[in-house]
């Protein structure tokens, strides 16, 4: 379990590090994939296995591609190579060592856990939820599908109370959000039609 | 020993620096797509690992799902645009798209 983690962390963070190193769109296009698939793994070992199928169909498979797709469709002869000065890289590097330092000291200057105690103390909220627990554990196929219908049995039944709010409204708002930028993203990506001066 | 939420919480945090360089440096249209797709990716693993490790429950992995729909939505209305502006100036270069600049 801890070395399938590890092994995941790895792949991800150095592919995600090769995305920014290589110079060659294609290869960044490789390198990403395999960051993308690695967190898809480490999704499966956290226990959210409907999040990791639909990271490797929807990243994996339909946005990797697209990008692929506009790499064919624009990186022509001279331009597969377009560099960044040096002394570009060598700033964005530095600053970028110091933000990810930043962030490294504050996350484990956290006391997670504990307040974690503490949240449950003071609103009240279930430690765990139902269908949540080591019998069903990555088995979110069913809690997911309620939620985005707007109800919310794993809290619901775990609390007593009847009020935990689902999804559905921002469910429909993505749907509609994806038919819109479906339509809008064929339009600008349309065939021009050059118009003559009468 | 089993990962803890700070080894997750670490790989998210270099996934989001890398996507965050990768927006600033490279110069390439498709390139600045691609440290886009690392960030949202480093943000959902926060997600899913607040919703393993704490109280928050299912909530993190409904919004880890909204955000692939919606980065990929965004993929491909910023793919036409890419597109658009290629055919515009026979080049991906963002540094050549600065027709606006005063």
């Amino acid at each position: 379990m801890s070395s399938m983690f590890t092994i995941f962390a790895l792949a991800a963070c150095l592919g995600a590090i090769a995305v920014v190193i290589s110079q060659s769109i294609a290869r960044m296009a490789f390198w990403l994939i395999v960051s993308l698939g690695s967190v898809a793994g480490l999704f499966f070992l956290s226990d959210a296995d409907f999040i990791g199928a639909a990271q490797l169909l929807i990243y994996v498979g339909g946005t990797l591609v697209l990008l692929v797709f506009g790499i064919m469709l624009t990186a022509s002869g001279p331009y597969m190579k377009i560099e960044t000065s040096p002394a570009e890289t060598m700033i964005a590097g530095m600053i970028g060592l110091l933000f990810l330092f930043m962030v490294f000291s504050t996350i484990s200057g956290v006391d997670w856990e504990g307040s974690r105690q503490q949240i449950v103390e003071a609103t009240g909220q279930p430690s765990g939820t139902v269908g949540f627990d080591d019998n069903s554990e990555g088995n979110t196929l069913r809690p997911l599908g309620f939620a985005v219908l707007g109800l919310r049995p794993d809290r619901d039944l775990a609390s007593g109370q009847n009020t935990s709010p689902g999804y559905l409204l921002p469910f429909e708002i993505a749907s509609v959000h994806l038919l819109v930028v479906l339509i809008g993203a064929s339009y600008l990506a349309r065939a021009k039609r050059r118009r003559d001066v009468a | 020993m089993q990962p803890s939420l700070s080894n997750y919480l670490l790989v998210g945090a270099v996934l989001f620096v890398c996507g965050v360089i990768c927006m600033a440096t490279k110069r390439n249209g498709i390139g600045v797509l691609m440290g886009v797709e690392l960030v949202l990716n480093g943000a959902n693993i926060n997600f899913v690992a607040f919703s393993k490790f704490t109280a928050l429950g299912l909530d993190g992995q409904v919004f880890s799902l909204f955000v692939i729909v919606l980065a990929a939505a965004e993929a491909a209305v910023a793919l036409a645009i890419a597109l658009n502006f290629y055919n515009n100036h026979l080049t991906i270069d963002v540094d050549r798209g600065n027709k606006l600049k005063g």
